[in-house]
């Protein structure tokens, strides 16, 4: 490949792109029209800037929490997702000429499919090779017959364009199932208008906001039948899915409850939202689930991520499915070599749009040709798009090569052979510097009843090597924000014209889903555990430093004894003489997530809620949690006592903030409400636990775990205040216990919870109506016959009754935690916590 | 022959259920040889919900939902059905099995490109290497499409053990190949991997097999319950025949067709799901008598 020694006129940055057409830059080395703006802004900012950039950029993604789950992915749960600096521009001209391609091409695509599960006159006339359809998983046959409602199969298709070395642009890779990419795009561009904000205007880029809000409309077009407002869902697999991220992003921004499967149930063949008010119709379902997954009634069976009967419900009219089911049929490069034909015979046009050159395998002639010379040929699987990747059979040994030539001779349909295309180029940051990275850019078109409508932007990615055209997210790809150049006036709209920073207001047409409360409750009771489990950490922690006197010693065994309460250390390791043991356990129980209750698991617990729940948690609120991840990390090695103390201090500040946005950020909703009332129940439960263990513990000694306990429920200062003295324990127990001004006290607690329970929603057709608010009165009643006083003449006897009181009380407490699960989310049914 | 046939299959839950869906794939097929003038299902307890459709195969299908407490779920499915004698053609005068093959490749819809269809792997059913290897000593070149697949037929029933204990509705193909024993269900599915893997086209049939014999003649092995058999296509001029490796047998007048498709996940006679539910033990009792006034 012949490298231009021309040198780009951006005096701070060379960029020497290669041979192949680049986007900024003409062959003479001078930019191209559209970029001369944005290339000139970038000429004057110089290395130093562009780091400055670049780290703002990296910090809004890790604050933002954009990820990209990889399945099978042994670094963790999720990885960050990567956005270059630089974006790709395209010029207002080539954007036209382009979508004027992809909405024909969105529209052939939906009179295919009603083609395809129809009278299939496409095969019967010989337009498209029946094996085409017979031989793809994503044909779906129980679609067969359905006509959907206004007989629209696709709300929204995604089309991977590439741009050839004319300079023209050919179609790589369609995606009709469920395209993927548009939360991103719009994450992207948030990120992009924050850190160039100067050159985003002068560029005159076009706007998305727009597009997003007739996304938005068209969804609740698609309701079947008019009944005031539609009720739409955004339906996703949940947390553990790849792109879950952009599921909950979009949700929040569209506007629609995001739900799983178990959200969703189909009664007498029409689909309703399980929440916490009981059953609300759904008319409309944005699907981010894969099809085969979405019923497995009459679909994919092994799986839990659908709605048994969701098929029939929509065969029925009675739901409407934006993609439909089956709508992956039409993702195949197989179609490739018979689009030009369709398109002329169902349309009367030429196809504006072309193809990536490609010869089906399923025919005889072409297969014998592509195996005359096989190293001409990348090799595609024709279905299941991006299960493996492409083999370039040039790269391939002659073992390798015979190998592959075997496996298309053996399944001769499944592949499809396309020419090794030499991919356009366009600057990317690595490492400070401008290199030509291969590039593809995914574009997006709104295909639903009258509405074609191509998304000015789209979702690019480039390579994450120099010289290889394989660009995709999984294998390291970086992406790109796109910016279509305006012609004209720029429409003003911009995306964030409302944003809001807490929590949304719930949205009476649709309520609370029970297994988003579910987890919002859940989320409460973790949260608290973990700031309890904190400060009981610090407490043994801080005795663990200073000066090593005789009282710390003892106070140090009394929290011991308390952590051996909470079951967060054995027994054994309280009563052993040498206190090596415990050290282990204490170290386990900042950092090992294996080790139960230890603060990694439970904020492992903590995420896995909030993540369940995301589209119901303000920005920063994740901003927050992300935040709280690096805060906890600390080497296993050598953990200074003044490291873990730094962390658990952090910890326990970052926890208060949590609990600050709920108290003043939050709107009062039963989303609110659950999350409340899970954090009051687990407070209750820990301080009867350590209250009842201190108790315990002061039968042989008084003078060592009272101190720490107030300090463990920051009630050292209140105290003080109030009696000036050394702690005793009955002044000590009414502080904790029964004095409902502190807002530590289990009084208090449970005031609140009767406060609560007075609001909860109330479902007609439960027959559990009030059972909540009855047992959190007989909270109230129990408390009240704790008559502290009389223990005054005799504390001895406190010391034997208290604990039974306790754990009396926390016995009543957790049976009411169970009625909430019983009652308000046991329908949601799979609970991996 | 008349038959009338009863299918009866009780669900019963450990704990109590309150909203189940379920398709149930029951109604004997109409074919040229085979009507059906009476079919009825009844459910118990109610359902909230009924509908009844075609599947893309053509079979019927049945949907209903439950809604409401209950520990226990009956469904009977009762139908007469007469059958038509039909004489299978003389081996000989099908075609060689290379032309079926290549006619099931065009790239029209066409009744032998539609076949096309049932030659793919689905997914119960996987193709390759060593299913054609097992298959090859029946397929000698030019030989007539049936006769190889008698000789298939007679071998897979030879060389397989039918044992109720070796294999579950979920058993797959490839376990049943090796261990070389298996149920009616799997015998079928072996058949159809290897005729596929030679690239022709079979497809699975559910059905019931009469229960008791006619005088003088051996008891079917499958009666009392479903039964599961192949469908061969041998050319535009013959069309599907059956063939019922459990058996040895080319089917006549004792098998009833109900349902046919890629393989047994098309054709699944009740297929549910129930959420919340513990243990579901089912029972399953089919009861076919000829009919002997008719």
């Amino acid at each position: 490949m012949q490298v231009q020694s021309t040198a780009v006129p951006l005096p701070a940055l060379p960029y020497r792109p290669t041979s192949a057409y680049d986007e900024m830059c003409l062959p003479d080395g001078s930019l191209r029209p559209h970029w001369q703006t944005f290339g000139r802004a970038l000429g004057q900012m110089g290395t130093t800037d562009l780091d400055a950039r670049r780290d703002t950029v990296q910090r809004l993604l890790r604050d933002h929490g954009v990820t990209y789950n990889v399945y099978g992915d042994a670094t963790g749960f999720t990885r960050p997702w990567s956005l270059d600096l630089l974006p790709l521009i395209i010029g207002a001209a080539d954007f036209k000429k382009v979508s004027e391609g992809l909405v024909q091409r969105a529209r052939l695509f939906n009179l295919m499919l009603a083609d395809i599960y129809g009278p299939q006159r496409l095969l019967k006339e010989g337009w498209i090779p029946p094996a085409v359809l017979h031989a793809n998983p994503s044909f779906i046959r129980a679609v067969q017959g359905v006509v959907p409602p206004g007989d629209n199969f696709l709300l929204l298709t995604g089309c991977d364009l590439v741009r050839l070395p004319g300079g023209s642009w050919s179609v790589l890779a369609d995606r009709t199932q469920s395209p993927s990419g548009k939360g991103y795009s719009l994450e992207n561009r948030i990120i992009m208008t924050n850190v160039f904000p100067d050159e985003f205007k002068a560029s005159k880029v076009q706007r998305l906001a727009s597009f997003y809000d007739m996304e938005r409309e068209t969804l609740r077009s698609l309701a079947p039948s008019r009944r005031g407002t539609p009720s739409v869902v955004m339906m996703t697999p949940g947390p553990y899915n790849e792109t879950y991220f952009e599921h909950a992003f979009k949700a929040r921004y569209l506007g629609f409850p995001l739900v799983e499967g178990a959200d969703l149930t189909v009664r007498d063949r029409r689909v309703h939202l399980k929440t916490l008010e009981g059953l609300r119709r759904v008319d409309v379902i944005a699907r981010r689930v894969d099809e085969a997954f979405c019923d497995p009634l009459e679909l994919n069976a092994d799986t839990w991520l659908g709605v048994p009967g969701l098929v029939e419900a929509w065969r029925s009219g009675n739901v409407a499915l934006g993609n439909g089911l089956g709508t992956g049929a039409v993702e195949t490069p197989a179609l490739f070599p018979f689009l030009p034909g369709i398109c002329r015979h169902l349309m009367g046009e030429e196809l504006k749009l072309p193809c990536a050159p490609t010869w089906w395998c399923g025919q005889q002639r072409e297969m014998e040709m592509v195996l005359a010379s096989p190293e001409r040929w990348v090799l595609k699987p024709a279905f299941a798009v991006g299960a493996r990747d492409p083999i370039f059979l040039a790269e391939l040994d002659s073992q390798k090569r015979s190998e592959a030539i075997a496996r298309v001779r053996a399944e001769p349909q499944a592949w499809v052979a396309q020419e090794v295309l030499t991919l356009s180029t366009t600057p990317t940051l690595v490492n400070g510097t401008l290199q030509p990275r291969s590039m593809v850019w995914r574009s997006f078109t709104l295909a639903a009843k009258d509405r074609y409508h191509v998304m000015p932007g789209g979702l690019s990615r480039v390579s994450a090597e120099a010289g290889r055209f394989v660009v995709t997210m999984q294998n390291g790809g970086i992406s790109k924000d796109t910016w279509v150049i305006a012609e004209g006036q720029v429409d003003q709209k911009t995306l964030l014209s409302n944003q809001t920073l807490v929590i949304r207001p719930e949205r009476p047409p649709s309520g609370v889903p029970s297994r988003v409360a579910d987890h919002l409750f859940w989320l409460g009771r973790y949260a608290e555990r973990l700031e309890q489990t904190g400060r009981v950490l610090r407490t043994i922690w801080n005795r663990l430093s200073g000066e090593g006197s005789e009282v710390q010693g003892q106070e140090m065994t009394g929290c011991a004894r308390l952590l051996a309460a909470m079951k967060l250390v054995p027994p054994e390791v309280v009563q052993s003489p040498d206190n090596r043991p415990l050290l282990t356990h204490l170290r386990s129980l900042l950092h090992d997530p294996k080790c139960e209750g230890s603060v990694r698991e439970l904020l492992g617990r903590l995420r896995y809620n909030a993540a369940s729940a995301r589209d119901r948690l303000s920005d920063d609120t994740w901003r927050l949690f992300n935040r709280i991840e690096r805060d906890v990390q600390i080497s296993r090695k050598g953990l200074a006592v003044s490291d873990a103390l730094g962390m658990l201090d952090t910890l326990i500040l970052d926890l208060a903030a949590f609990s600050g946005m709920q108290l003043e950020n939050m709107t009062r909703g039963h989303g609110w409400r659950f999350l409340e009332i899970g954090r009051r129940l687990e407070r209750s439960m820990i301080v009867l636990t350590l209250a009842g263990g201190a108790a315990k513990i002061c039968e042989q000694d008084d003078s060592a775990v009272l101190g720490p306990l107030l300090e463990i429920c920051d009630s050292s200062m209140t105290y003080r205040r109030l009696h000036f003295a050394k702690p005793r324990l009955l002044p000590v127990m009414d502080l904790l216990i029964s004095n409902e001004s502190n807002p530590r006290s289990v009084a208090y607690q449970i005031e609140a919870l009767c406060e609560e329970t007075l609001h909860l929603p109330v479902d007609p057709m439960s027959s559990f109506a009030g059972r909540e608010k009855a047992l959190a009165n007989g909270l109230k009643e129990t408390l009240r016959g704790l008559n502290l006083e009389s223990f005054a003449a005799h504390e001895r006897d406190a010391f034997k009754a208290l604990p039974v009181f306790c754990e009396r009380l926390f016995a009543a407490t957790e049976m009411l935690s169970e009625s909430f699960t019983e009652h308000y989310f046991s329908h949601a049914v799979r609970q991996p916590r | 022959m008349r038959y009338f046939i009863t299918h009866r299959t009780t669900c019963n839950y450990d704990s109590s259920v309150t909203v189940c869906h379920y398709i149930a794939r029951l109604m004997p097929r109409s074919l040229p040889s085979q009507v059906c003038p009476w079919h009825e299902i009844t459910i118990h307890p109610k359902p909230s919900e009924r509908a009844v459709r075609e599947d893309y195969f053509g079979n019927a299908v049945l949907y209903f939902e439950l809604e409401g407490a209950h520990q226990k779920m009956e469904v009977v499915s009762s139908s007469l059905v007469e059958i038509e004698a039909t004489k299978a053609p003389v081996p000989e005068s099908t075609p060689p099995w290379e032309s079926v093959r290549d006619a099931c490749r065009g790239y029209k819809l066409t009744p032998a490109s539609a076949a096309g269809e049932f030659t793919f792997a689905s997914r119960l059913i996987p193709t390759g290497q060593v299913y054609a290897d097992y298959a090859a000593p029946s397929f000698t070149p030019g030989r007539p499409i049936l006769s190889c697949i008698i000789d298939l037929n007679h071998r897979v029933n030879r060389d397989f053990v039918f044992d109720p204990k070796a294999t579950d509705a979920a058993t797959p193909v490839e376990k049943v190949f090796a261990q070389r024993r298996g149920v009616c269900q799997d015998f079928a599915q072996v058949m159809l991997a290897c005729i596929r893997s030679m690239s022709l086209p079979a497809r699975y049939v559910s059905g019931y097999l009469e229960t008791v014999p006619p005088p003088g003649k051996a008891r079917l092995v499958g009666a009392d319950a479903s039964h599961a058999w192949v469908s061969v296509w041998c050319g535009d001029q013959f069309g599907w025949i059956d063939a019922d490796p459990t058996n040895n047998s080319l089917p006549s007048t004792r098998h009833i067709t109900v349902a046919w498709g890629r393989d047994f996940s098309d054709v699944s006679p009740l297929r549910g799901v129930t959420l919340g539910a513990g243990v579901q033990r089912l029972t399953v009792a089919v009861d076919v008598t000829p009919d002997l006034d008719g």
